[in-house]
């Protein structure tokens, strides 16, 4: 008899706090919005920000929103650009994606007045200088977002590709034609 | 009203949970590295600890006691203390996605805390009443709370500071800790229980 009713007992409880545990998710829950979930397994995923959001995830929730185009990410180009289109349903116009690789930025040494206020925008770090000396840009940290180049009171920071060397030369892919 | 201060005091200070009856470590080592998750961590182990409190009682004395299953009181303390965990989830992701994602782990591990469990049962060592274990439980989560953020605070400062290389990380931690519990029996001499 005992031990019908401890199994009552713990069974009544649990059932009665599932229950109003359900109740409060229907109000509390955090809904996870699937196409945002979708659209993150999409993106890269390597956080690097040249989208100008501070992520991937922030990116995402916008493009779920409508707020960025769908060719917002560099560096997924047009596969990912053609999967986020597939995602949310829409069309894009591949004639607006700029297929230019990776960029980087480049301290010009003749404008370079060593102010320092690069290093201060940098959200990697990858700027390395003092005041009143000559800026230099770190190539593995750079992310080519162009902050830097905004807040340069010279214009001195230029926004290239990386120039091709025999180390990073490579085939060009087949059926793309010359980039 | 004077005895319910006294009881509030009594319990966050005396009879500290982490520094005096040495309960709920290992969110106290574990959150303790920055004083928001620190803070974070308090005010959530404060919305479980005085829920727990109250929600406790009403099952010992509503189903357990009339109904003769004492036997049952961990398992179903347990349960009551897991759902009010994961209410506090609930409410903390929609609340706070940042503060979420900071607290991690820790915060489904509140329902292991052994500070929640070790209240609760304390709670009936004394025979308490429904207000006075509310009391019990929101006084014991603010010693908790000051505690942590206290510990975090010194943590902060001593991430900075040359420590000898066998005591960094988690030793001088751990001494601070007894440091911090030295401290605390200081306030065995108020005249509160």
């Amino acid at each position: 008899m005992t031990m019908i009713l401890s199994v009552a007992v713990v069974a009544a409880l649990g059932l009665g706090l599932g229950w109003l545990l359900g109740l409060a998710s229907q109000w509390l829950g955090a809904t996870i919005d699937p196409v945002v979930e979708r659209l993150t397994e999409a993106l890269p995923g390597s956080q690097c920000g040249q989208c100008g959001y501070p992520g991937c995830g922030q990116a995402a929730i916008a493009l779920s929103k409508g707020e960025a185009p769908v060719t917002l990410c560099p560096p997924g180009g047009r596969v990912v650009a053609e999967k986020l289109a597939e995602i949310l349903g829409t069309t894009f116009d591949p004639g607006n994606l700029p297929d230019r690789g990776p960029l980087l930025a480049r301290v010009r040494t003749d404008s370079c007045i060593g102010c320092s206020r690069c290093i201060k925008s940098c959200p990697t770090d990858a700027i390395l200088g003092a005041t009143k000396q000559l800026h230099v840009v770190l190539e593995e940290a750079c992310i080519g977002c162009g902050a830097c180049a905004e807040v340069c009171p010279t214009g001195g920071i230029d926004l290239e590709g990386i120039p091709v060397t025999l180390r990073n030369w490579r085939w060009h892919k087949p059926g793309v034609g010359h980039a | 009203m004077k005895e319910y201060l006294l009881l509030l005091l009594g319990t966050a200070l005396v009879n500290n949970v982490i520094l005096v009856r040495f309960l709920g470590l290992c969110p106290f080592l574990g959150v303790s590295g920055k004083l928001e998750t620190a803070l974070g961590m308090g005010l959530a182990t404060t919305f479980v600890l005085t829920l727990t409190s109250g929600a406790t009682w009403v099952v010992e004395h509503v189903l357990l006691q009339p109904l003769d299953m004492m036997h049952l009181r961990i398992l179903t303390y347990i349960l009551v203390i897991a759902a009010v965990v994961q209410f506090t989830e609930m409410a903390i992701q929609k609340a706070s996605p940042v503060l979420h994602h900071t607290l991690g782990i820790y915060l489904p591990l509140i329902t292991t805390n052994c500070a929640v469990l070790g209240t609760a049962l304390l709670n009936l060592q004394q025979d308490n009443s429904l207000i006075q274990s509310l009391l019990y439980g929101a006084g014991s989560a603010l010693g908790f709370t000051l505690v942590i953020l206290l510990f975090a605070g010194l943590r902060e400062r001593i991430a900075l500071a040359n420590v000898p290389a066998a005591f960094a990380g988690t030793p001088i931690a751990l001494i601070t800790a007894g440091l911090l519990s030295l401290a605390f029996m200081g306030f065995a001499g108020l005249p509160v229980r």
